[in-house]
């Protein structure tokens, strides 16, 4: 990677221009068969990383079905017709390479990071489970990972402190049956349930190479990993079309006030609003308006909840930005001897003065700011989760724009002190939304007000 | 939505259409001719080599070391001071202070309050973090490289001139004897709270809590921080690596005007004996009701990192639990399905550390799993395969030139240079030292360090579905306890 990728601007005169260009060049390429190819060069270690995005997540899970996108992914790494059992991470680790996989509702990430010796192998292992993976799934295979994940979810969500939560708030945030409202982890029922039938479909359905996006970083030359890919790649058949899934926006017409019991010491509230998909507008603001309100010591809610009043330990605020729909979450845990009224009534005193009064200058530039240094340290690694791979397919999903670094810093520029004000109008509706309170067994009165106890049960 | 992903096409520029173009028709060309020979995997290429870059040390006038890494790719810079003192400083009657006092230089520094810093260093967008370690107290900060010169101010106002207000030391003391009961809750905490206490001793500066009790908490005074600031915070007890978009030299200049201020003095040295042995197996079982999984950690007293068996070690551990395909992991995870992972790991310190195997395991198979880790740890001590040999060290020695890739990963590896005086070769002979391990050396440091005879085993899980099977296993002898034999009285705030 040369300088020329991060480029200063000379002219920044007014305080609160964007004092840096952000450019990933690329070159992009469709195979026959509809995979699309992304190829960045950066000789910065000699590595390479392969990062392949299938556009399918829990967000596209039939009913009874929940947690089966991410069993599959499981299931990619169980070898494929020339790869035996166990040889995809073996070969691999061989080779000095890691690999991972993640899913969430919209979709499912893999990558190798390797020498850049080994890239044709991470081609071929990776060319083979998408063209071959159901030619050598059996049974046994599908039952060994499905007792994997359903530890993988003892171990972070039902051992975990307030590991419900996350799951009770999906549910009564979106309409029934909405892409988001199931866990991707899924129930223990559901993945009980699931069958070599359902693997077999489901790679037939989505693990077509005209749904999924392969992107490529590192020390590479260009021109012969173009060749590579169309030998590994070239031959697996196109499959039939995935539709995308519609970008409805759900309604939340009602204020949600429910109570889950948890082996914890202290009471956590949780807070959530609908708000807007990632990347469109309205995204970048309720980011900011998440660092106003919780970034930082001298953010409004720390510093008043955790700085001043101290009565709680800590509180968050965070957009969890999605294709489809977005999240727009508070947390704060209350400390001993505090409740979650006390809690709640601090938060929408807040949430009221930010509807009502725009932020300050100084409060909105220091965010942004920060979004800025995080812009750049994005820009360090290659591989892994997050790595410019990874975010050269994140961007291209979304806006069929692979470098779409700047223009998505640029919407932090776009923005002035009232937008951040508007939207929180707009979105952190009192009688839209989601209060959570998770409290201690037995101690159903440290809940937030009119909160009523549910049970976890089979969550 | 669609309008979207349609953009794609008005966003790709002619050059990049007409290159797409010209690279599918060759290829298709090219497809039709052959499948690929998927019999057998690619042959690798040629190793390639790893490009270090010079590691530059100067010395400021007050003594303080400085290593420099220059990093050119990314207009950040990542620097790290680490002072020589931690926890092991600590007296018994003052637990938690050097934590504390880390924590508490940011709470005031140079007249500026605890605000009114934070304010400054996320309007710059700068991080700035400090910790205590056991041996070492770290500050750390990371800026572009436009807003270094601020941030670098800021920087030298918290390590040479912290006011430790007592108000704010009151807020974090609170904060902190929070954290103490929030630690009942998880059970991975009170775990390793257990493993600690249970394989060095509350006696040894390794087996103490670095976190404080509610008693050393509560007792704190600001005098207390300032005088361990002022025995320890010295630049001669200290050393400075920078790593990023910098150039040695101005480097220096800017440091030794930030810096040059902070005075000598000398420092009681630490001494940190060598752990004794745990002995025989004992198992200490800590009941957690109704536990989805119990958490199991096997451990013994390892070996210090200066150890001349460091690389074996390495080449060991990874064929035991040090990476995915490892033992531990493919018996309890791919072959049983017991655990979403296991593994394993050596601490290594500049005394001997802990040797840990561990896994959060589903309650229902606690025993079985128990009897998996004891198979593992015995089964290491017979000869390894070639394969799993060749495997363990290709996947050290070709993933190592990846530590260079971010200034915060290099800035570690130069932490640990410095720290444990390893030699200026060091990045470069790594490789070699790795690959020039023989399955002998694995066998010698299995049989050394892996001596499954002496064991502290903590199971921290649901003891009224557990115990039987445990016992059953006749791994080791019981002792039953509750959270609070590991972590005190439930602290009153």
């Amino acid at each position: 990677m040369r300088k020329l990728i991060v480029s200063l601007l000379v002219c920044a005169a007014v305080v609160s221009a964007q004092s840096v260009h952000l450019s990933i060049p690329y070159e992009r390429f469709t195979l026959k068969n509809g995979l699309n190819v992304i190829l960045h060069v950066d000789r910065t270690t000699p590595t390479v990383a392969v990062n392949t995005w299938f556009h399918v997540g829990s967000g596209y899970e039939k009913p009874g079905r929940t947690g089966f996108a991410h069993l599959f992914e499981h299931l990619m790494f169980m070898g494929s017709k020339n790869v035996p059992t166990g040889k995809f991470d073996s070969w691999l680790e061989a080779a000095g390479g890691n690999n991972n996989g993640s899913t969430n509702n919209d979709r499912t990430n893999y990558y190798e990071d390797i020498p850049n010796n080994a890239l044709e192998l991470a081609l071929f292992l990776d060319s083979d489970r998408l063209g071959y993976l159901v030619d050598d799934m059996t049974k046994e295979k599908v039952d060994a990972q499905r007792d994997v994940v359903k530890n993988e979810r003892r171990q972070s969500y039902e051992n975990r402190p307030y590991g419900y939560a996350d799951l009770m708030v999906d549910e009564a945030l979106y309409p029934k049956g909405y892409p988001y409202s199931w866990p991707t982890i899924g129930s223990m029922a559901d993945l009980s349930a699931a069958s070599l039938d359902d693997v077999k479909n489901f790679f037939h359905s989505y693990y077509i190479p005209n749904n999924a996006t392969l992107s490529i970083a590192g020390d590479i030359d260009v021109e012969k990993t173009k060749a590579l890919v169309e030998k590994w790649f070239g031959e697996i058949p196109a499959g039939k079309s995935v539709q995308p899934q519609e970008r409805t926006v759900p309604v939340l017409n009602e204020e949600k006030r429910l109570t889950i019991e948890d082996r914890v010491q202290l009471p956590r509230l949780y807070m959530a609003w609908i708000s807007p998909a990632s990347l469109l507008p309205g995204d970048a603001e309720m980011d900011l308006l998440a660092s106003v309100l919780a970034g930082g010591k001298n953010s409004r809610l720390y510093k008043r909840l955790v700085y001043e009043m101290q009565i709680a330990q800590d509180v968050t605020a965070y957009q969890a930005s999605q294709r489809l729909i977005s999240q727009f979450m508070i947390v704060a845990t209350a400390r001993s001897g505090h409740n979650l009224d006390e809690i709640e009534k601090v938060i929408q005193e807040e949430i009221d003065k930010v509807k009502n009064e725009a932020p300050t200058v100084r409060e909105v530039e220091r965010a942004r700011n920060q979004y800025e240094a995080s812009f750049l340290n994005r820009l360090e690694n290659i591989g892994g989760f997050g790595g410019k791979a990874d975010q050269l397919n994140n961007y291209f999903y979304l806006t069929g724009n692979p470098d779409y670094f700047n223009e998505d810093l640029a919407r932090y520029y776009a923005i002035d002190p009232q937008d951040i004000s508007t939207m929180a109008k707009t979105y952190l509706k009192d009688d839209g939304r989601v209060v959570l309170s998770v409290v201690p067994k037995g101690k159903a009165e440290l809940s937030a007000k009119n909160s009523s106890v549910v049970s976890t049960e089979g969550k | 939505m669609k309008t979207i992903i349609n953009r794609q096409l008005s966003i790709v520029n002619f050059m990049k259409i007409a290159v797409l173009f010209f690279f599918i028709t060759l290829f298709s060309h090219q497809a039709y001719a052959q499948s690929p020979d998927r019999t057998k995997p690619p042959a690798l290429g040629p190793t390639p080599s790893v490009k270090i870059n010079a590691v530059q040390k100067f010395e400021l006038k007050n003594g303080l070391q400085v290593i420099v890494y220059e990093k050119h790719e990314v207009p950040i810079v990542q620097m790290n001071l680490v002072i020589k003192a931690g926890s092991v400083n600590e007296s018994n009657d003052k637990l938690g202070l050097a934590g504390l006092t880390a924590n508490m230089l940011d709470e005031g520094a140079a007249g500026k309050s605890s605000l009114e810093l934070s304010d400054a260093i996320d309007f710059l967008g700068t991080s700035i973090n400090s910790n205590g370690g056991l041996h070492t107290t770290g500050v750390s900060m990371r800026s572009t490289v436009s807003k270094f010169d601020e941030s670098l101010k800021l920087f030298a106002d918290i390590v040479l001139h912290p006011d430790f207000p007592s108000e704010e030391l009151a807020r974090l003391q609170k904060q902190y004897l929070t954290s103490l009961m929030q630690a009942y809750d998880q059970p991975r905490a009170i775990a390793a709270a257990a493993s600690s206490q249970f394989v060095f001793g509350k006696e040894h500066p390794y087996g103490r809590t670095t976190v404080g009790t509610e008693q050393s908490l509560k007792n704190f005074t600001v005098d207390d921080l300032k005088n361990f600031y002022a025995a320890y915070y010295h630049p001669n007890n200290s050393f400075l690596v920078v790593v990023g978009d910098i150039k040695a030299n101005d480097v220096v200049a800017k440091l030794e005007s930030a810096l040059g201020s902070w005075e000598k003095k000398e420092v009681p040295a630490a001494v940190v004996s060598q752990a004794k042995q745990v002995k025989e197996r004992k198992i200490y079982l800590v009941d957690k009701p109704e536990a989805a999984q119990s958490v199991i950690r096997v451990c013994r007293v390892g070996v210090n990192r200066m150890t001349e068996d460091y690389f074996p070690l390495l080449v060991m551990n990874t064929i035991l639990g040090g990476s995915f395909t490892s033992r531990l992991n493919n018996n309890l995870r791919e072959k049983n399905g017991y655990t979403y992972g296991a593994g394993s790991g050596f601490g290594f310190r500049p005394s001997a550390g802990p040797f840990t195997a561990s896994s959060d395991v589903q309650t229902d198979v606690t025993d079985k799993a128990l009897k998996e880790f004891m198979k593992e740890l015995e089964g290491i001590s017979k000869p390894v395969s070639d394969e799993e040999l060749n495997r363990a060290k290709n996947y050290i020695a070709l993933g190592y030139p990846d530590n260079f890739s971010n200034v915060s990963s290099i800035a570690g590896q130069l932490v640990e240079m410095v720290l444990y005086n390893l030699p200026a070769d060091y990045f470069n002979t790594y490789i070699g030292k790795v690959m020039a391990v023989k399955k002998e050396d694995v066998r010698r440091v299995a049989k050394k360090y892996i001596d499954t005879d002496d064991l502290a085993i903590i199971i921290v899980g649901d003891k009224a579905k557990v115990e039987k099977g445990v016992q059953a296993t006749k791994v080791g002898k019981i002792i039953n306890m509750v959270p609070t034999d590991v972590l005190g009285p439930m602290p009153k705030l």
